[in-house]
């Protein structure tokens, strides 16, 4: 039973890292119709930024936080400035195509100035004990960090006139461009938000794991599937998607196989697809 | 009159291209050179294949690096654990990889747009993780060897077999495109809603599109094996996807041409700056950016467009001078 728990535990923790990317690439997807597959090398960015700031500059880890996602939202606003703004409008696949463009860029930069992979060390390296569950501190932060960048995201987007300005535009672009919402302003904004969690993933996840410059190429797939099952733009079905996804993943690792875990995570995808082409909750043709 | 000079164009090109290795196989560093076009060749075979499917029936496929990694695995097999000769195992190769590649379609094709890139991508990241894992398959680390018979060891000789292939396949595809066939891809590419309302049965020309695409990847990469003489897991990474993709892009989709001079021509160009190692994967993601935001037909579809806006100002000033 205590084994199921902390099974159970790492799946949410993995899950939580999941809904943030998810929850970003729902928006950039969802609202602006953009493939960013270039959103888990953001992510990877992010955790590298965490290692210069926290371990080459000695910044406290909370600070770092502030500072990485001051970071990439500005790093987010230039991407979309100067890559996917002059796209708009083109056939789809180009946009998807400029995201491929981007990836080798991020990647082969990275890799280029510092080849081998890194480790970030924990803020708090401690252990703790709870009904027979016995974890780091740091899957903690994880887990509680999400849920407060969640509700956090949620308050923004019901509670401020910007917020309601991005949920107007994910509604009906055309309808909100009419009403005078500055759709340049707001896909500028989307992106800095959509970045900004990515780094907060980072920075969450770069302590528990290995920071290499593919680290974000499995993850953006996981969050694509995430968020077509998801349904596009639902953050509802993001926040439900990454849980069950983590938790899958979790159980399948502890109960299968290791090595195939990604195997189911993209089997099961496919055959959702199969079955529901536009996404289990009916997302847009 | 014209019609003729064009063959004599083509033929004229064939020509050249054929005596290519006649030149270089006098030196060491020109048989190398002959070893970096084969393998461009066999490249531009695959990225012929995925123009098939994303330039002229609009479905962007990120399976294709998959497919060829299974082509050259099922010829690798064929030719080494089976023990039949290459001709076949080829053709054997290349109807194996189209059989599985329509059992992919027939989930996959139903989605459309960023979907269907989606889930071919995940495809494709199931066969790598497959073929990592399952070392039977793949021969793990050591690889799967494939040894060649004694007439194919020469380097000229696998660049004239490739060769071969590579007209064949700018033929065949070049039949399919002209035939009604082609003209039901395009349609479906412009309005696949209004392509099912003139009666075109959207599902089975896909499925048969990304079929013939993936006959053709799997052939390209049956003659990889060929060349390579070993093969291991990696051969089946997406990013060979992403590559195919940018070959096409870059040398113009929608064109008979645009695969093949793109694929060469950057293949050559990435060979050629081998020497800065990565970073080269860095020039190759900027340049891509600003191909799609600049020049979104590549090279070959803007120089076709240059051509026509060429011709069209050079009549109209001829009809003013008249």
């Amino acid at each position: 039973m205590s084994f199921f728990l902390n099974q159970m535990v790492i799946g949410i923790q993995l899950g939580s890292q999941y809904v943030l990317v998810a929850l970003g690439l729902t928006l950039i997807f969802g609202i602006l119709d953009i493939s960013h597959f270039a959103h888990g090398h953001m992510y990877m960015i992010g955790a590298y930024l965490l290692y210069i700031v926290m371990v080459l500059g000695g910044v406290n880890y909370w600070l770092a936080l502030v500072i990485c996602m001051a970071a990439l939202s500005i790093a987010g606003v230039v991407v979309e400035r100067a890559v996917y703004r002059p796209l708009r409008g083109q056939p789809h696949i180009n946009s998807f195509i400029a995201a491929i463009g981007l990836i080798l860029v991020l990647e082969t930069l990275v890799r280029g100035i510092q080849p081998d992979a890194l480790r970030v060390p924990k803020p708090i390296d401690k252990n703790f004990s709870f009904l027979g569950i016995n974890m780091e501190v740091q899957r903690l932060i994880v887990i509680v960090g999400a849920i407060v960048f969640i509700i956090l995201l949620q308050v923004f987007i019901k509670r401020t006139r910007l917020g309601t300005a991005i949920e107007a535009m994910s509604q009906d672009r055309e309808g909100a461009a009419l009403v005078g919402i500055n759709v340049n302003r707001m896909s500028a904004l989307t992106f800095a938000i959509a970045t900004a969690l990515a780094a907060v993933a980072a920075v969450f996840m770069a302590p528990l794991a290995f920071v290499s410059p593919e680290m974000g190429s499995v993850l953006v797939l996981k969050a694509f599937v995430i968020v077509v099952i998801g349904g596009l733009g639902s953050m509802k079905g993001a926040i439900l998607g990454g849980y069950l996804l983590g938790i899958l993943e979790a159980l399948a690792i502890a109960y299968i196989s290791s090595a195939y875990k990604d195997v189911f995570a993209f089997g099961v995808l496919i055959i959702i697809l199969a079955i529901w082409p536009t996404g289990i909750f009916g997302g847009r043709d | 009159m014209k019609k003729y000079g064009k063959w004599a164009f083509y033929l004229l090109l064939i020509v050249i291209v054929a005596l290519i290795p006649l030149y270089l196989n006098r030196s060491k560093s020109g048989k190398y050179t002959i070893q970096v076009l084969t393998m461009a060749m066999i490249w531009a075979i695959a990225t012929l294949s995925l123009n098939l499917i994303l330039g002229y029936t609009g479905q962007a496929s990120l399976a294709h690096g998959a497919f060829l990694g299974i082509g050259a695995y099922a010829f690798g097999i064929f030719v080494e654990r089976v023990g039949i000769n290459i001709w076949p195992a080829l053709i054997l190769a290349s109807l194996i990889t189209a059989f599985l590649g329509m059992l992919v379609g027939l989930p996959s094709l139903r989605t459309k747009g960023p979907y269907f890139a989606i889930v071919t991508l995940c495809f494709n990241v199931i066969v790598f993780k497959v073929f990592e894992n399952w070392t039977w398959l793949s021969g793990g680390l050591r690889g799967q060897k494939v040894t060649m018979p004694s007439y194919l060891e020469a380097r000229w000789a696998r660049y004239y077999v490739v060769l071969g292939f590579l007209i064949l396949a700018i033929l065949i595809e070049r039949q399919i495109v002209k035939s009604l066939l082609g003209s039901s891809f395009i349609a479906i590419r412009s309005n696949e809603n209004l392509s099912e309302a003139v009666g075109i049965n959207s599902f089975r020309t896909k499925l048969l599109s990304f079929t013939v695409s993936c006959f053709m990847v799997g052939l390209a990469g049956g003659l990889f094996a060929m060349e390579k003489g070993s093969l291991d897991y990696t051969i089946t990474n997406y990013m060979y996807s992403f590559y195919l993709l940018i070959y096409l892009l870059i040398g113009g989709a929608a064109t008979l041409a645009g695969p093949v001079v793109g694929t060469v021509g950057l293949y050559f160009l990435l060979d050629k700056i081998k020497g800065i190692g990565e970073w080269r994967y860095f020039i190759f993601g900027l340049i891509l950016i600003v191909v799609i935001i600049y020049f979104p037909r590549g090279i070959v579809g803007g120089a076709k467009q240059f051509w026509e806006w060429a011709k069209k100002k050079y009549y109209r000033t001829g009809e003013v001078l008249e």
